[in-house]
C-alpha cells in the first residue's frame, strides 16, 4: 500500500480543483453538478462544499448519479442499484461530473448515457481527483484533475482513514 | 447483493433480505420512471416470453411495460390463440419458444405450481404473474412496496386482508410476504371463503365481522369477490355479501380513525367497494398499479441472466 495523496494533500487538491471550477464560471447560474455513486459522490460533497464556501452568494445545484443500469458489464454481474438524485432539470445546462478516478472511462461512458436520460445538457464537463491515464480504454479525457499517477492494470486506487481518522488516498499494488 | 433464487415462484421461498432487496430496487426503478426518458438499457441484450395460460390485464400490461422499460425484447402469449389450443403440452409450447433463444419466461396459468413445475425442466429464469390459487408474488410485492411507500413501515403493521381468501393467490402472496417482514395480519370474510386451518397454516388471525376487522387494522387490503364463483354457494348473493363485508363511506367514517385502503384489481364497484371509497384519498389503489411497474422491473433485473460473454 501506497500513499499518494495524505488527508493535508487531499485537502488541498480538493480546494484547488474547487478554485479552478470557480475560475472557470464566473456564473453559475446554469450550471448544476453531479456527483457519480459511490466514490465520486464522496469527492463531489468535498468538492460542492468547498465551492460553496468560494461563492457564498450562489445556491450550488448538485444531484447524485448512479450508473448500476448502465453498465456495460451488466451480464457479468447484477448489482443492487445505489440512490439516483437529480433533483434539477439539466436541459441545456452545463453538467459538471464529478468522479474520484478516471480510469478505463467505461463508467463515464456509462454516466454519460444515464445522464442523457434527464434531458440534453448544453456541456458536459468532467472533473476528477486521481487520472490513471495510460488506462484509458474509450476517448475521454478530463476537464478537471487533481493527479495524475502511473499505475499498472491490477492496482486499486481506494480512499481510506489514516492513523488521525482522516481520509487518505492510497495505491493498492496486486 | 444478490437474491438467493434463480426464479420468483413465490414469496413462500424468499428470504426477507430478498425481498428487502426487490423492494430497495424497485424505488430506483420507480425513479427511472419519472424522468423525460423513462427506460433503461440494462436488459437489452434478454428476451422475455409472456406466457399468459389465463386471462389478465393489468398483470400483463404492467410486465410487458416493466420489460419494454428495462430494453429487453418481449414476445406474447395468449393459450387461447396458440397451439395450447390444440394439445400441445405445458412444456413442449415451453420449450419450443426456448428454443428461439428466450432467456426469461413470466407465465400466468390456471394450475398451481405450474411454474415449479416448469422450473424443472427449463434452463429459463421464471417469474410466477399468477398460478392458480397458490400464489401471485409480483402482486404481493407491489402491495408492499406500496404500503411501505404510504406509511414508511410494515413491521409492527396490522394489516386486514378481506374477502375471498380461499381462493385468492393475492391473499396467499400477501400473507407470506407481510408475515417475513414482521407485520399482524388478520384475514376477514365470510366462513365460507376463509379455510379452516388458516391460523395455524400461516399464522394469521381471523375475523368474521369487518367492523371489528377494520377497527383493528391500520391497513385493508379488499379483495376482488370472484364473480365466476357465485354459483358454487359459498355465499347466497352478492347483495348479501355486500351487505356484510362491502366497505362503504359511512362505515369508514365511524371508524374515527383514517386507514389505508388497497385493492388489487379488478374492483367490483358496489360489491366489495364503493365508488367513495375507492376514489377517495385513504384509497392508494392507482398508486399500487403505478408501483406495480416499478416492482416488476426490480424483479426482471435480479433475476436477468449473469453470463459471462466471450469469457
Amino acid at each position: 500500500m501506497k500513499t499518494i495523496l495524505t488527508a493535508g494533500q487531499l485537502d488541498s487538491a480538493i480546494l484547488d480543483l474547487a478554485k479552478k471550477l470557480h475560475e472557470n464560471h464566473p456564473s453559475l447560474d446554469d450550471v448544476v453538478f453531479v456527483g457519480i455513486q459511490q466514490g465520486g459522490v464522496v469527492l463531489a460533497n468535498r468538492i460542492v462544499n468547498a465551492l460553496q464556501e468560494l461563492r457564498p452568494a450562489d445556491k450550488l445545484k448538485y444531484g447524485q448519479l448512479d450508473i448500476t443500469f448502465y453498465r456495460d458489464d451488466i451480464r457479468n454481474e447484477i448489482l443492487a442499484p445505489d440512490t439516483m438524485n437529480i433533483p434539477f432539470d439539466i436541459e441545456n445546462k452545463q453538467v459538471i461530473l464529478i468522479d474520484d478516478v478516471l480510469f478505463t472511462g467505461r463508467t463515464i461512458k456509462a454516466a454519460l448515457d444515464a445522464l442523457l436520460d434527464y434531458g440534453r445538457p448544453a456541456k458536459v464537463e468532467l472533473c476528477v481527483l486521481i487520472d490513471r491515464k495510460e488506462h484509458r480504454q474509450f476517448p475521454i479525457q478530463p476537464d478537471y484533475a487533481a493527479v495524475q499517477v502511473n499505475t499498472q492494470k491490477n492496482d486499486k486506487i481506494k480512499l481510506v482513514k489514516d492513523g488521525n481518522d482522516k481520509n487518505q488516498v492510497v495505491l493498492i499494488s496486486h | 447483493m444478490q437474491l438467493s433464487t434463480r426464479h420468483l415462484l413465490g414469496i413462500k421461498d424468499l428470504t426477507t433480505d430478498d425481498i428487502s432487496l426487490i423492494l430497495s430496487t424497485a424505488a430506483q426503478f420507480k425513479e427511472v420512471l419519472q424522468r423525460p426518458v423513462k427506460k433503461v438499457p440494462s436488459l437489452r441484450d434478454v428476451t422475455i416470453v409472456n406466457l399468459f395460460y389465463e386471462n389478465s390485464t393489468r398483470t400483463k400490461f404492467s410486465f410487458e411495460l416493466a420489460e419494454k422499460r428495462l430494453s429487453a425484447d418481449t414476445i406474447n402469449f395468449a393459450a387461447s390463440t396458440s397451439s395450447a389450443a390444440k394439445g400441445e403440452t405445458l412444456l413442449d409450447t415451453v420449450t419450443n419458444i426456448l428454443s428461439m433463444k428466450v432467456d426469461m419466461v413470466v407465465m400466468r396459468h390456471s394450475a398451481s405450481g405450474a411454474p415449479h413445475f416448469l422450473s424443472q425442466h427449463i434452463p429459463a429464469a421464471i417469474i410466477n404473474a399468477g398460478d392458480g390459487t397458490n400464489e401471485h408474488p409480483t402482486q404481493a410485492l407491489l402491495d408492499a412496496f406500496s404500503i411501505l411507500e404510504k406509511t414508511g413501515r410494515l413491521t409492527g403493521l396490522k394489516i386486514a386482508i378481506i374477502g375471498d381468501i380461499m381462493h385468492s393467490r393475492v391473499a396467499q402472496s400477501n400473507i407470506w410476504l407481510l408475515k417475513k417482514m414482521g407485520a399482524t395480519v388478520t384475514v376477514c370474510g365470510p366462513p365460507t371463503l376463509i379455510p379452516k386451518y388458516i391460523s395455524e397454516a400461516l399464522g394469521v388471525q381471523v375475523n368474521y365481522n369487518l367492523e371489528e376487522t377494520l377497527q383493528w387494522c391500520d391497513v385493508a387490503n379488499v379483495l376482488r369477490i370472484q364473480l365466476e364463483r357465485q354459483n358454487q354457494v359459498l355465499f347466497s348473493s352478492l347483495r348479501e355479501y355486500s351487505l356484510a363485508y362491502g366497505i362503504n363511506r359511512r362505515l369508514l367514517d365511524s371508524l374515527h380513525k383514517e386507514i389505508v385502503i388497497m385493492h388489487p384489481g379488478p374492483i367490483n364497484r358496489g360489491v366489495e367497494l364503493d365508488s367513495d371509497v375507492a376514489d377517495s384519498k385513504q384509497s392508494i389503489i392507482l398508486q399500487q398499479v403505478e408501483n406495480g411497474v416499478a416492482v416488476r422491473m426490480a424483479v426482471l433485473y435480479l433475476l436477468s441472466p449473469q453470463t459471462s460473454r466471450g469469457a
